[in-house]
């Protein structure tokens, strides 16, 4: 968190914040700011969405800035490609990302590939926001975790925050990007804890992660729910005298390559975590990274700790499909004693 | 339900006015320029086909049949509208006002064929079918919110009622009440699977029903009655009164595409008692009064320069340039993506 500090600093007004009521805040500010912001998704309006996001926002904003939509995800999207390249900037909330794939053709082939296909004549500069993830014992289908569908994707990016900080200054660099960007906003994040975030405008650069924590012995890689449970991992493998380093990924397309090269280069170990499914999985990107960047560096081969090939189980079992702080340090005990 | 939508039309197979309400609205310079654009269309799709075989295009999707349908609606729009078409829909984007050049370039495999001329808003053609109906409702909603004037029309087949798309595209324009037109042109086959085996409805427009919006069927190959309901579908929207779903009943005269052979799935006798719109408007034109030999051999001997040039404009356009595999996939190069580009040129250079 050094830019908070550093923007605290600056301003010196901040508020604390649930991850939450940050992209609410964020998405506020955006509709203030700029006329061509539009809103659209199920349940957004009167019932401020599903999760509170866009709570006060259509009283403030109005029902055609903050649109309640019919339960269409192909809707939702289609149309915000019209709005996006005919001068609005749609913001396109889909209620859990294990119902985005209606609207999967129509990300695929057209949000992603319009701007190739008219050479830049024609841009969609929307945002997709998608709550993701499990561990919050929702009801079946709620809880996929499926990044990998599109950082696989040419012509989106994608983010995926941890924290309220994060949360607000993505979105904002999400709803400024010139090309379409999906966040990914971890559930399990969004009121786990509050912090000071700005009450301002600010950015966090898409494509740039962070180290959240320092460390010598071996880099652990995660995103979104995952960097908590990296932090727990972190703190028990320190009483057993291993030190690690924490790198919060932020941006999963285009990822940080340099943050990942670097701490590695130092650490000499790294260990993947994330929710998703392991085969195809965003850790073998991140392992034919640190392949290309820093082979010659590695005292270990590299550790994946992922949900498993099967589908996210319903939620009495989903704890046994999630990453553990213990899963984490048995990885981390592999590739330090190698 | 197919008396609640009876057939639209103006004039009858042989050229006769049978709707005498429209009468007054009808001009030479209307006719002639419905007959011209007919003829211009005509000439390229049949030159594409031509080009296909000698090996000089790619595989095309032809429209012969289809020009009423096509130039009809597109000589209704305004300059500022929206054009969403399908690939089987550039006689409309031509009438329009995209260049042949460029659409031969599409048919060739060059990206270049996708970018509308400055100012016209056609988009790229929907491949997948019926996504594009979303993006029309999308771009006429942006229009509404702004309180202009501007329309959007959604180009599709009958094949695409069967989509999911269809059902959201229609959706979305009817409940936010946008300014669009669906455009629908049953040609009776999706490729090769009939109209009956596509939907258990007697008509498509009887489809705008469970919208909430006007339904329309009109006689596709009628270009008159083309071109005044889709007029009047964009007034209605203009107005702010919302969508019109459109069914213009027409017939694909040739194959899918050039990949296809109709033969094997359509009865040979199934097409012959259509008579074609182009005759259609030609018998009108002879018996009101509006034939003029020396103008149509005029138009024609223009017609099939403009479309030579077109093709010799294709055919000098500069080659295709490795960059474009690259440039347009972000407004700003990620670092990985401008390194696999680099590494690519750097690998053709010691080729």
């Amino acid at each position: 968190m050094t830019q908070l500090k550093e923007s605290d600093q600056q301003n010196g007004t901040t508020k604390q914040m649930t991850m939450i009521q940050a992209i609410n805040d964020g998405m506020r500010l955006m509709l203030e700011e700029d006329d061509r912001t539009i809103i659209l998704g199920e349940d957004i309006g009167k019932n401020g969405g599903v999760f509170r996001a866009t709570e006060g926002l259509q009283e403030k904003f109005g029902v055609e800035r903050v649109v309640d939509t019919p339960l269409s995800e192909a809707g939702i999207i289609g149309t915000s490609i019209g709005l996006a390249v005919n001068g609005f900037r749609p913001i396109a909330e889909i209620q859990f990302l294990g119902f985005i794939y209606p609207a999967y053709e129509q990300i695929m082939t057209h949000v992603s590939r319009l701007r190739m296909r008219s050479m830049s004549h024609f841009t969609v500069p929307m945002v997709i926001r998608a709550p993701y993830g499990a561990g919050i014992r929702a009801p079946e289908i709620h809880s996929d975790s499926t990044e990998i569908l599109f950082t696989h994707m040419p012509g989106i990016k994608v983010v995926c925050p941890s924290n309220p900080y994060d949360a607000k200054g993505l979105l904002i660099a999400a709803m400024e990007d010139p090309d379409p960007v999906l966040v990914l906003e971890t559930m399990k994040n969004y009121r786990s804890k509050r912090e000071e975030v700005p009450v301002g405008k600010y950015t966090v650069e898409i494509g740039k992660g962070e180290i959240v924590r320092e460390g010598t012995d071996v880099t652990l890689i995660a995103w979104g729910a995952m960097v908590s449970i990296a932090e727990k991992a972190a703190e028990q493998a320190e009483k057993k005298g291993i030190s690690c380093e924490i790198i919060d990924l932020r941006t999963l397309y285009p990822i940080d390559r340099d943050i990942i090269a670097q701490s590695v280069q130092k650490t000499t170990r790294a260990v993947i975590i994330h929710e998703a499914h392991n085969s195809g999985g965003l850790g073998n990107d991140l392992v034919s990274i640190i392949n290309d960047t820093s082979f010659l560096y590695l005292r270990a081969p590299i550790e994946r700790v992922t949900g498993f090939d099967v589908p996210v189980p319903f939620f009495t079992l989903e704890e046994h499909y999630l990453p553990t702080p213990a899963r984490v340090v048995e990885g981390i005990e592999k590739v330090v004693h190698f | 339900m197919e008396q609640n939508y009876p057939m639209k039309r103006i004039i009858d197979d042989q050229g006769n006015l049978v709707d005498a309400s429209f009468e007054d609205m009808i001009d030479e310079k209307l006719v002639k320029e419905l007959y011209y654009n007919m003829i211009r269309i005509r000439t390229y799709d049949r030159k594409a086909i031509n080009l296909q075989r000698q090996g000089r295009l790619g595989t095309y999707a032809p429209f012969e049949g289809q020009e009423a349908a096509q130039v009809g609606s597109a000589l209704a729009l305004n300059s500022d509208d929206w054009v969403f078409p399908t690939y089987r829909d550039h006689g409309a984007t031509i009438t329009f006002g995209k260049s042949m050049a460029r659409t031969f370039l599409y048919w060739n495999g060059r990206v270049e064929g996708c970018v509308p001329p400055e100012g016209k808003n056609i988009f790229p053609p929907a491949v997948p079918i019926a996504t594009q109906l979303p993006h029309a409702a999308g771009a006429a909603w942006a229009e509404k919110l702004r309180g202009t004037r501007n329309a959007s029309i959604a180009y599709f087949g009958d094949g695409a009622t069967s989509e999911g798309d269809f059902h959201e595209g229609l959706n979305f324009a009817s409940v936010f009440q946008v300014p669009v037109v669906f455009f629908n042109q049953n040609n009776g086959y999706a490729i090769s699977v009939p109209i009956e085996k596509q939907m258990n409805s007697a008509t498509i427009a009887q489809k705008s029903v469970a919208y909430g919006m006007p339904g329309v069927r009109i006689d596709g190959n009628d270009c008159l009655s083309v071109y005044f309901e889709t007029k009047k579908a964009f007034d209605h929207a203009r107005n702010g009164d919302g969508p019109t779903l459109i069914e213009a009943v027409t017939w694909r005269t040739g194959a899918h595409t050039t990949a296809d052979d109709p033969s094997k799935y359509r009865p040979k006798e199934q097409g012959e008692h259509i008579v074609d719109p182009i005759t259609r408007i030609e018998l009108f034109m002879k018996n009101y009064g509006y034939w003029d030999d020396q103008w149509v051999q005029d138009i024609k001997a223009k017609t099939t320069i403009e479309v030579e040039q077109a093709v010799e404009e294709m055919e000098n356009f500069p080659p295709p340039n490795v960059n474009d595999v690259f440039d347009h996939v972000f407004a700003e190069m990620p670092t990985q993506l401008a390194e696999q580009k680099e590494a690519y040129l750097a690998h053709l250079e010691r080729q």
